[in-house]
């Protein structure tokens, strides 16, 4: 039941994926894209990932969202038609596409429990976490606590990516109000 | 039923829509929303990784079953919050180009300079 659940929301998704590059109306695409990340959502619940899942809501359906419908409010809703197909993007794309394609064809298969990803550093982190962290949720373990410096590289991202923003827009809002 | 690589793959299709939007559209909106659709792709493989047939989410209990694994979610939950911290960034932008530009348009942004 799991699986054939995950295999028809990957199809819509990748169904809503070609309806929101074709659309030209940006405020529908923002909106689409809210529901692009749900969808995406539901996957990560089926596939364990709880927390993962409840982040993407948050902030990949929730807070970019809001962002693209603000940029939206202070430029255009509209975008251009696209004078001519271009044919080299395809030709990159379809390039790469084979790649990964040829990539994955020697991969484990959904739900191997003897892949390679599960035999390292994540048994170590299921039998210890409990004892040694004592959070019974392994995932805030390993991000508070064994990659606490990821989380901190993280928090740096974010910062300087305020900054940023706060620099771009702050310079514009001044100029706004003396004209 | 059995979904094999089906999960790799659809992944794949969707990081390809994503690229394609991304470098052919020349609205600078709808490339960043083609490279959100590139990232939503990758934590859709990260995520199938890290999945066990007949696991749990990885939270302690006694019950004997076996737990999905967790490295790969804590690894997405970052890169999910950097990818908010890069769109961020770009819509900034955006809205400076607009500013000096009028214009979201990539070839018309190209040919005002050019003038």
């Amino acid at each position: 039941m799991t699986e054939i659940t995950d295999v028809a929301l990957l199809i819509f998704m990748v169904i809503l994926a070609v309806a929101i590059s074709r659309m030209q109306n940006l405020f529908m695409v923002a909106v689409m894209m809210g529901i692009f990340s749900f969808l995406s959502a539901v996957v990560f619940t089926l596939l364990d990932a709880v927390d993962v899942a409840f982040t993407e809501a948050a902030v990949g359906a929730g807070v970019s969202t809001v962002l693209l419908l603000g940029t939206l409010a202070l430029t255009t809703r509209e975008e251009k038609v696209a004078k001519q197909k271009n044919a080299f993007a395809l030709l990159a794309v379809i390039a790469t596409g084979g790649a990964l394609i040829y990539g994955t064809l020697d991969m484990p298969h959904y739900g191997d429990a003897n892949a390679p990803v599960h035999t390292h550093v994540a048994d170590r982190y299921i039998e210890k976490s409990g004892e040694e962290i004592g959070v019974p949720n392994i995932v805030t373990s390993v991000l508070a606590s064994y990659r606490g410096y990821d989380t901190l590289g993280e928090t740096t991202v974010i910062f300087t990516a305020g900054i940023g923003v706060i620099l771009l827009l702050g310079r514009a809002l001044r100029k706004g109000e003396k004209s | 039923m059995t979904v094999g690589l089906f999960n790799y793959w659809a992944c794949v299709v969707l990081m390809l829509i994503g690229l394609y939007t991304a470098i052919a559209r020349p609205n600078l909106i709808k490339k960043l929303i083609g490279l959100g659709m590139f990232q939503v792709a990758v934590f859709l493989l990260y995520i199938s990784m890290g999945k066990v047939s007949g696991g749990t989410p990885p939270i302690l209990h006694t019950s004997g079953e076996a737990y999905s694994n967790p490295l790969p979610h804590v690894l997405i939950l970052t890169a999910i919050v950097v990818g908010i911290a890069t769109l961020s960034l770009g819509l900034a932008l955006v809205v400076r180009i607009w500013e000096a530009y009028q214009t979201l348009e990539e070839d018309e942004i190209v040919e005002r300079d050019h003038d």
